[in-house]
């Protein structure tokens, strides 16, 4: 792909993400914030693509870092997201058996 | 023209890629509702198995063990903390989040120049610059995300960390930084330095810490926004430089969200983000008019008791000394006590209320309160003058009169809830202490104004089993 070709795809995806973005509403902002650092661990596949030709120790322990931040964004982000906004749409009924909080 | 050299150039990798973005915009979009934000969250992790499915089919991928170890380590890590995790503890978790984020960028370009280098030292500027971009945006977020972690954790002090001449030694980092990554760029086609690419590596990340140190608590919901933007910019740098489009689009994504909440939070506090990061709360305000003695009127539980539950309607305008105490709990009981007596109750939410961006409404729905009655300052303030009875619980500065009255206030124009139009305020609060803008509260004066002084959670009890015995 040639440079410009990215910069428009760059700068469509700015005007879409900002059109998309502020429809959200302020309650849903925390949950949102938790989502995009989800989709966020995107950069994982960079560290899946790195660590392809990777020799060296120093290159090895880059990637594989690399590779556990970017899940760690994915799994927990997508995960805490999942468990707020189940709070939003539970339903009034019994209590007590909502899920284990650690609280 | 040269690229980065495994780009998935197949057509069916990018078509894949096209599927997983359109995925995340799609999950993203439905996020405007509460009650399809749920599914929405499922349509994005969709999209990125998909992103992540196709990207292990690629020739290119090797040392399956490592990614094996990674990937092992990254779920452990994640699953355990979103399982754990308070809903108080939420702005440490983004932190963190923005932090590895931010920290993952900065590796890959890291690694990425080492594998250029390898391949010649020729490294094509359309590659070296989104790669310089990435390491030293992602080294700025991971050090300074770490260090907000660190502030609202209580690891460290929240208060605002200051010496003299850090200004300068900020512009003085942020100066060599750039300088060395012109001088790399003009190196790009002879094996530039790596020695000087870990040294603006480092550089970026003294920067991290000494930019987040000297902002205050109070200011940690933009600052959470802001590292948020910058993650967001540094996958889609890292895109460029590997010639992915899913990341440049992920990444964007990611990046107007950080920037839009961003502008959202600075606007909460009328205040411009350059004054959020280069001036601060603390050094500003020392409470001009502290000295003098205001005679304040102080009631007990069951006087707020009979005013509530003889109100047509209640207004609670929660804080984060609410959450700090607890209470949120306590207060929807309250609430619920209330509605029982026919009282029609809503919850006033100010945008920077809590620690980070929309905090008090995750708070709320974790105690069960209907998101219904959660309402924003702009819906709220038009319907005070028509409310009974405000209850102002652990918020403080953002329920100020001064900022709409005193043009000399240190937070003079910040809209605020105009708790003070509703025929009666009740403010539960341990003491007449400033809140984090270290100024007094005007509102706790006011004629129809009464205190309680009492920790929120046990005040909201009380109230609640005097309202019951009515």
């Amino acid at each position: 792909m040639d440079l410009i070709t990215e910069i428009t795809i760059f700068v469509l995806a700015a005007f879409v993400g900002f059109e998309v973005i502020s429809k959200v509403p302020t309650t849903l902002h925390t949950p949102l914030m938790s989502q995009t650092n989800a989709i966020h661990g995107i950069i994982m596949l960079g560290g899946l693509i790195v660590i392809g030709t990777a020799d060296g120790t120093l290159d090895k322990l880059i990637g594989t870092i690399a590779i556990a931040f970017g899940t760690i964004n994915i799994v927990g982000g997508f995960m805490v997201t999942d468990r707020m906004l189940g709070m939003f749409t539970r339903k009034p009924k019994p209590k007590g058996q909502a899920e284990d909080d650690g609280s | 023209m040269p690229t980065a050299a495994f780009s998935p150039s197949s057509d069916f990798v990018t078509a894949c890629y096209i599927v997983a973005f359109s995925l995340f915009i799609f999950g993203v979009r439905q996020g405007t509702h509460p009650r399809t934000a749920r599914r929405g969250n499922l349509i994005a992790a969709a999209g990125m198995a998909v992103a992540i499915a196709v990207t292990l089919s690629l020739d290119v991928i090797g040392n399956g063990v490592l990614i094996l170890i990674g990937i092992l380590i990254g779920t452990l890590v994640g699953a355990i903390a979103s399982r754990r995790v308070q809903m108080t503890q939420m702005p440490q978790m983004v932190a963190l989040y923005n932090g590895v984020g931010g920290g993952a960028a900065a590796l890959i370009s890291w690694a990425e120049f080492r594998h250029q280098l390898s391949l010649g030292g020729d490294i094509p500027l359309d590659v070296l610059i989104p790669i310089l971009f990435s390491m030293v945006v992602g080294s700025v977020s991971f050090w300074g995300s770490n260090v907000a972690f660190a502030k609202l954790q209580e690891l460290i002090s929240g208060r605002p960390i200051r010496f003299p001449g850090q200004h300068l030694i900020n512009g003085i980092l942020l100066a060599a930084i750039l300088a060395g990554c012109v001088v790399l760029s003009a190196d790009h086609a002879s094996s530039p330095s790596q020695g000087l690419f870990v040294g603006v590596l480092v550089g970026a990340a003294a920067l991290g810490v000494l930019f987040v140190l000297p902002i205050g608590g109070a200011d940690m919901p933009v600052v959470i926004s802001l590292l948020n933007a910058f993650t967001g910019l540094s996958a889609a740098a890292a895109g460029f430089a590997l010639d992915n489009v899913a990341l440049i689009v992920a990444g964007t994504l990611v990046g107007s969200s950080g920037t839009i909440l961003t502008i959202a939070m600075s606007r909460a506090m009328n205040r411009s983000i350059g004054n959020l990061l280069f001036a601060g709360f603390g050094a500003v305000a020392t409470g001009a008019a502290a000295g003098e003695e205001r005679p304040v009127r102080a009631i007990g539980a069951q006087d707020a008791a009979i005013k509530l539950a003889y109100a047509d309607s209640v207004v609670f305008v929660p804080g984060y000394g609410m959450a700090v105490a607890q209470a949120q709990h306590a207060v929807k009981e309250l609430a619920d006590e209330l509605s029982r007596h026919g009282v029609r109750v809503a919850y006033a939410i100010h945008p920077v209320a809590g620690r980070m961006p929309g905090h008090m409404n995750v708070l709320l729905a974790e105690a069960d309160v209907p998101y219904e009655q959660l309402k924003e300052m702009d819906e709220i303030n038009p319907e005070m003058p028509q409310t009974d009875v405000a209850v102002v619980i652990g918020a403080n500065d953002v329920t100020n009169p001064a900022a709409k009255n005193d043009p000399n206030s240190p937070i003079s124009g910040m809209p605020i809830i105009e708790v003070n139009e509703a025929h009666e305020v009740i403010v539960i609060k341990r003491s007449l202490s400033p809140g984090f803008a270290g100024i007094d509260n005007d509102l706790f004066y006011e004629p129809n104004t009464s205190m309680l002084f009492s920790d929120a959670k046990q005040a909201a009890a009380d109230i609640a089993a005097e309202v019951e015995g009515l």
